[in-house]
Formats: structure tokens, sequence, C-alpha cells
């Protein structure tokens, strides 16, 4: 995994704490939706947020195969990747 | 979890938070007594949460047209519009709204939704982009769905939020697809018109309207934001439905680029579903000529919209940020909001609830849609309630 893998986890997980509070603990495999009860609409939000942190697109249809903390920062690491 | 198991899952999350007894979403309606009045649960209440802005639901014009169609035309088409199912109603009307927006062409749909299904699917695909409010319509989220096109949103309204959105996306701007509505269905604001126009000619994309919420509703001749700001030539496609200022079902697109028509044969909304009955083509007919010349009907309704937005304002309610016909109502819970919506059902007044996560920000919404047919004293009956029931709901 590339060097600024860390860098995007954090930098998610950060935003993430936002919506679901500081004293919930949030490691890679964690379930964005069922455990931490992050909604659809919350979720779309988020990902608007994502896009201005890491300044690219994210295209919501992507997504659908995203369910963990890890699968998004993947996701991230790779839009950002592909544009560098 | 099997299939039906996640449908209990939805049942249990709506029973925790719905009272037992009321049906809150189907709430039947017994009896329709006028554009204005019902009867649900045995007693005479009035609409005010319909979308029937110019209260033509029951124009003695439309009720005509419509049971002359039936009479020689029958009761449905049967038909798809691309076999069996296009009419000479239908063209006819599609002439009509392409002559209405001084267009080139128009195409009719079944409902509004599946105008904003058919146009954005048949206009964008995989590859292209979306680039959607964040507030849109479900129409407008499961037509992009459909189309393949990758789907990025910006923030409701927020004009420096879309130019980023599009100075990222490079060279793909040229072929993206930028979607706002007329008057949005949840807080009933305009989109700021003017910027978004200047940023699509910026960025070389292409501009969908809807203008579901704001036809018969903006503009001296109805045809809705467009008209109000005078941007019309400015927007590529309008689409929008006849089942609110037009008090039918179906729904257009209306356009000046000749590639429209190509629609008809590659989407798939417009091709495999049947097309709108004869009368709902006649009843449409006939009210978008009462629309057209309805200037008083607009400013009887603008008049009801600014009755009841500066008195709930002046009590105190927390409302969306302009005038308009819709007047959402915001509630920091869910709670609120269906106390609110059930205060004033019991005081006979019937309005919309909206609960997270359909509404924006985590609020709850009851939602008001004022028309041009309720009187003076309705809107001082609804003012009167809205006053009674503050110091409950906010105790
Ligand atoms: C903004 C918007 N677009 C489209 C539609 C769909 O219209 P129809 O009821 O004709 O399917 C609606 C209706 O709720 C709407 O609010």
């Amino acid at each position: 995994m590339a060097s600024d893998y860390p860098e995007i986890l954090q930098k998610l997980c950060h935003h993430l704490k936002q919506l679901t509070g500081p004293d919930v603990e949030i490691l890679p495999q964690t379930d964005l939706i069922n455990q931490l009860a992050i909604d659809s609409v919350k979720l779309l939000n988020l990902i608007m947020e994502i896009e201005d942190e890491f300044d690219i697109s994210v295209p919501i249809n992507a997504l659908a195969d995203v369910q963990t903390v890890q699968e998004l920062a993947n996701l991230i690491h790779q839009i950002k990747s592909a544009k560098q | 979890m099997s299939l039906l198991d996640k449908l209990d899952t939805v049942a249990a999350a709506r029973k925790a938070l719905l009272p037992e007894g009321i049906d809150v979403f189907g709430t039947p309606i017994e009896e329709v007594y006028s554009s204005t009045e019902a009867k649900i649960g045995g007693r005479r209440i009035l609409f005010l949460g319909t979308n029937n802005y110019l209260g033509l639901t029951f124009a003695a014009e439309c009720l005509q047209a419509a049971h002359a169609a039936i009479d020689s035309e029958g009761t449905g088409t049967t038909g798809s519009r691309m076999a069996n199912g296009s009419y000479s109603g239908h063209r006819a009307l599609e002439r009509e709204l392409a002559d209405f927006y001084h267009c080139q062409s128009c195409i009719v749909f079944t409902t509004g939704y599946q105008a904003n299904l058919a146009t954005i699917s048949g206009l964008a695909g995989t590859g292209d982009v979306v680039l959607i409010d964040g507030d849109s319509h479900a129409s407008i989220y499961d037509g992009c769905r459909l189309s393949g096109a990758e789907i990025i949103r910006f923030r409701h309204n927020d004009m420096a939020d879309l130019d980023k959105r599009l100075r990222r996306l490079g060279e793909r701007s040229r072929s993206t697809l930028i979607i706002a509505e007329g008057i949005y269905s949840m807080l009933g604001d305009r989109a700021p018109l003017a910027d978004i126009v200047r940023l699509k000619n910026t960025y070389n994309s292409i501009l969908l309207l809807d203008e579901a919420h704001s036809l018969g509703v903006l503009g001296q001749t109805g045809q809705g934001l467009v008209e109000e700001t005078g941007l019309i030539s400015d927007v590529d496609f309008i689409t929008g439905t006849f089942s609110k200022s037009l008090g039918g079902i179906g729904g257009y697109c209306a356009s000046n680029h000749p590639q429209l028509d190509q629609l008809r044969y590659v989407s798939r909304p417009y091709i495999f579903t049947a097309s709108p009955t004869p009368a709902t083509i006649a009843s449409t007919r006939a009210a978008l000529k009462l629309l057209h010349d309805g200037i008083e009907l607009r400013q009887q309704l603008w008049k009801n919209v600014h009755q009841l937005y500066s008195r709930l304002h002046k009590l105190g309610y927390q409302l969306g940020p302009e005038p308009s016909p819709v007047i959402a109502i915001l509630l920091d819970t869910p709670q609120q909001a269906l106390m609110l919506w059930k205060g004033l059902l019991e005081h006979g007044i019937y309005v919309n609830l909206i609960l997270p996560p359909a509404a924006p920000d985590g609020k709850s919404l009851v939602r008001c849609s004022v028309s041009a047919v309720h009187t003076s004293e309705q809107m001082d009956y609804v003012g009167q309630s809205f006053a009674e029931l503050r110091d409950s709901i906010f105790q």
C-alpha cells in the first residue's frame, strides 16, 4: 500500500468521529452502516466532505461496494492515485 | 438476513417512531369534496399538503375534456408510446407544451418520475458525469442511477461548491449533465439559476432543470423559474410534471436541442410503459390553457403564500429560506414533527410529514402546500391552528 494510505485512514476517521462522537472506536474493519449507524444520507454528505478534504471526485455509485472503513479508505486511495 | 427479514426490520423501525392507530403515510381519503376539502376519519378536513397549486383538479374545462375523451377514446391506451399508445392527443399535447415554452420539441411521459428517469438516462451514460444538487428529488437520483453515469452531488444551492466540483472534473465537465430544480420540493427554495447558467457555460456542461413545483407558479405565463429569470434559452432541457399545478398525472421534457427526439428510441422509461390515458391527456391540455392564462390564479396563490409564510414566521416557526407554495416547517426532532402533524389533523388540517433520513440535515419537516383556491378564511384558520399548537410543540 502506498505511503499516503495511513494518512487517508487517519483523516477519514477524523471525519467519521464528527458523525459518531469522539468515544466510538473506529477500526479499519468497522462497518459504516451497521456498526457506526451512518445512514444513507449521512454517508452521502460524508462523501462531499471527503471530496473536499482530498480534492477528488468520488462518484456515489462507487459506494455500492463500500461497507467498511477500510473499503472507503481504499476507494479514496484509488481515486487519489489515479489522479496523480 | 433473508429478504423478508429485511422488511421486518423496516417495519420495526417505523413502529418505534410512529404512533399506533393512525397510518401516517397512508391516511385514506374517504371522500373528496373539492380541490381543498375532503373527508378523513369521518371528518371534514382541509387539504394543505397536496400539490394542487392552481386548484385545477375540479376545473369545469378539465372535467369536461376528460369526460369527452373517455367517451370517445376509452379508459386506457393499453400500449406504450412506441407501440399503439401514441394517440393524436399525445402528439397535440407535445406540440402545445413546445409552443408554451417557445421551443422546438417536447416529449410526454406517463409520470413526472419517468420523465426524469427517461431524460437523464437517455442523455447521460457510462463514462459521463451527472452533477446534482444534494436536495434533488428521488426521481433525479433514480434517473442518474439508471443512466450508469458517475453521480456527484453538490451542496444544496451552493454555487461555490458547484464551481469547485466542476473544476475538479477538468475536461470531463464537457460530458457533464448538471441538474437543478426550479423550486425544491423539500424546503421550497428556488435554484440560483443565473449562477448555475454562468457555471454551465464556463465549463461547457449541459443543464437540466426540473420545474415540477415551479410550473404554473413562477413567471408571467407560468413557465416556471426559466420565465421568472428570463433564462429559458440557457437551459438545455426542462422536465416537469402534470401531477401538480396541472392537476393530472404525467410528465414531460422540453428542449431546443433536436436530439431530444432520439429519447423516444433509447429511453427505457418511455418505451417500456403504457402511455397516459386519453382522459389524462385531455384534462392536461385543458389545464395547460388555464395555467397559461392563469395570471389571477398566480396572484391569488402568492397572496396566500405570503399570508401563511409571514404568519408562521411571526409565530416563531423555523421555515424554509424563502416564501413559496411549498412552506416547510423545520423541527429538531421527529417527535415534534409528529406532534405538530397530528395536532393539525385534529384541527382538521392535513399536511405532509417528512422524517429523517428523507428530510435534509437530520431535521424533520412538516410541509404545507398552498393553493390559489384556498380562501383567505381557510388561511386564517390554518394560522390560528398553528398558533394554538405552538406552545405544546416547543414546551
Ligand atoms: C422535483 C420533482 N420532480 C419530479 C416529481 C415526480 O412527479 P410525478 O408525481 O409526476 O411522478 C416530483 C413529485 O413528487 C418532484 O417533486
